[in-house]
């Protein structure tokens, strides 16, 4: 009994770490301009199914075929910000979302042309032997994950706590008058944060890939469990939108395990209902009233 | 002090709010080196002229020239790097950042020349030590005058060659709107060209060394401060005989 139970634990980390990924996306964009980006599953999509395409179908070795992907998808996010975002400027939050939905469809599309309907997969990094402890058991791929995650999450953290960049950022969240007061150019702070969540959607994506498989609609699932974790987090909150993603992937794992697998995606979207009626402001959130 | 081809030349400015128009043709003009005070009642539109000349809103007709270069159109981190530097109404400082990260963000438009900003950055901290004290505490944190500190040092950290403040003694207690007043005269001594808006149009025109007053828009008196402070009318309206 333990074991199984210590198993779906490392099955939901794994899980988890992508939701957190595409959830710290969410925070990010969210933080630098009010706006839900729900086009930030489809990153996640594009970054996996271009890495396919250049790995598979132009025989690019993967490390290579992998980092073009990346930096695709970076660009994409780039060009969603630059060409449909900006564009629309003093449009309402509402209106940007909506806009951010269109991409999201748009995008979807675009992979559907491109590569078809099928579901589709890349080669595990390492390998596809178990490795084993006992009864445990953890593809080398989860590994990957974990690591990949971790490293990502440092990253970011770095980035906002350490570098004049990430702060800049940060201002134009807090107080976006006073960050254009002290010449910060708040257009460009958002096409950082439109590039950096691209880029951890498509990294989120290439390292998840081996193990789940993607199809042209994956988007739409990750995006929604991914925002469901940045709810659960706080929206707004970097590690808080982290650690609701983990705790998300290990709900959902056990929930499948001990209830049935059945149930696996109504947890999160339960999980979301709940925190928006008894904690609208997340687990980790601060109180909507701080944010004036 | 006052030279004779001014820093920040306004002609004919004026600002609307969809259809409401809240300035009808300023003129203004501040010499480099000068204190000026801009005083007048609630929503003569001071708070409105300021936001014009930081970029952060457009001006409906008019020509703004700082030093000869016309501004009117640049954006407001355009503006900060031509050097015209805002302490906002209300102090606005990134409360869930420290005091060091807000000075820090402050000299934004500096990045590229870290050694100045180093130097400037002791010269705040010499001019405020409780910012000092305090480098690590959140700005949100701070007391409201410690606050004003922080956006004044701030701004400071822009390198302004024109320094605009908007109502710095707002809120704040008595003995506290003295020492932020002092700082002011203080920098204005040190060369910093500075324009000053008040409602507290004493204090204000106590250390400038010229007056405008605004007037539902309309600039109703330009004048050297001590005449301002012994006009009858501006007296009876502003100075609260």
């Amino acid at each position: 009994m333990w074991d199984q139970i210590l198993q779906f634990l490392l099955t939901g980390i794994t899980l988890g770490s992508t939701y957190a990924l595409v959830a710290l996306g969410f925070a990010i964009i969210y933080n630098a301009s009010d706006v839900v980006n729900l086009a930030q599953g489809e990153f996640v999509m594009l970054g996996a199914m271009s890495a396919i395409a250049l790995s598979a179908g132009q025989g690019l070795p993967l490390p290579l075929a992998i980092l073009l992907a990346v930096l695709l998808t970076l660009v994409v996010g780039l060009m969603l910000q630059r060409f449909a975002i900006a564009p629309a400027k003093g449009i309402t939050v509402v209106g940007t979302i909506i806009i951010t939905i269109g991409a999201s469809i748009f995008l979807r599309g675009l992979a559907l042309l491109l590569w078809g309907k099928d579901i589709q997969a890349l080669p595990h990094f390492s390998g596809e032997t178990p490795l084993r402890w006992g009864d445990l058991t953890l593809l080398p791929q989860s590994l990957w994950v974990m690591g990949g995650t971790a490293l990502l999450v440092l990253g970011v953290q770095l980035f906002f706590n350490r570098t004049l960049l990430g702060k800049a950022i940060l201002a134009c969240s807090c107080n976006k008058t006073a960050a254009q007061l002290v010449g910060i150019n708040v257009g460009r702070m958002l096409l950082v944060a439109y590039g950096l969540s691209a880029l951890l959607g498509a990294m989120a994506g290439v390292l998840v890939t081996p193990i789940t498989y993607t199809s042209y609609d994956a988007g739409i699932m990750l995006g929604l469990k991914g925002f469901a974790a940045a709810v659960l987090g706080g929206m707004g909150n970097p590690m808080g939108a982290v650690a609701g993603g983990l705790l998300l992937g290990l709900l959902e794992s056990l929930a499948a395990g001990l209830i049935s697998s059945g149930y696996k995606d109504a947890i999160a979207f339960i999980i979301l209902l709940l925190v928006l009626f008894l904690r609208p402001s997340g687990l980790f959130g601060r109180a909507v009233s701080e944010r004036v | 002090m006052p030279s004779s081809e001014p820093l920040l030349q306004v002609r004919g400015l004026q600002g609307c709010y969809g259809p409401v128009r809240v300035l009808h043709g300023v003129d203004l003009d501040i010499a480099a080196g000068e204190l000026v005070a801009l005083v007048g009642a609630n929503g003569a539109g001071k708070t409105t002229l300021l936001r014009i000349l930081s970029g952060l809103h457009r001006a409906s007709a008019g020509q703004i020239r700082l030093d000869g270069a016309d501004i009117g159109r640049l954006p407001p981190h355009r503006i900060v790097a031509a050097g015209i530097c805002q302490v906002p109404e209300g102090r606005q400082v990134f409360a869930p950042l420290s005091v060091s990260d807000n000075l820090r963000l402050g000299g934004y438009a500096q990045r590229r020349d870290p050694a100045w900003l180093e130097r400037r950055l002791r010269f705040v901290y010499d001019l405020f030590p409780i910012l000092a004290e305090r480098h690590a505490q959140l700005a949100g944190t701070l007391s409201g005058g410690q606050q004003q500190m922080l956006a004044i040092g701030r701004a400071l950290l822009g390198r302004p060659r024109l320094l605009l403040l908007d109502e710095p003694s707002m809120g704040l207690a008595p003995l506290l709107v003295e020492e932020i007043l002092r700082v002011i005269g203080e920098l204005n001594r040190q060369g910093v060209t500075i324009l000053l808006v008040e409602q507290n149009a004493r204090a204000a025109l106590s250390i400038a060394h010229r007056g405008y007053v605004l007037e539902t828009g309309r600039v109703a008196l330009a004048a050297p401060a001590a005449t301002l402070l012994a006009d009858e009318g501006v007296k009876r309206a502003y100075l609260g005989y």
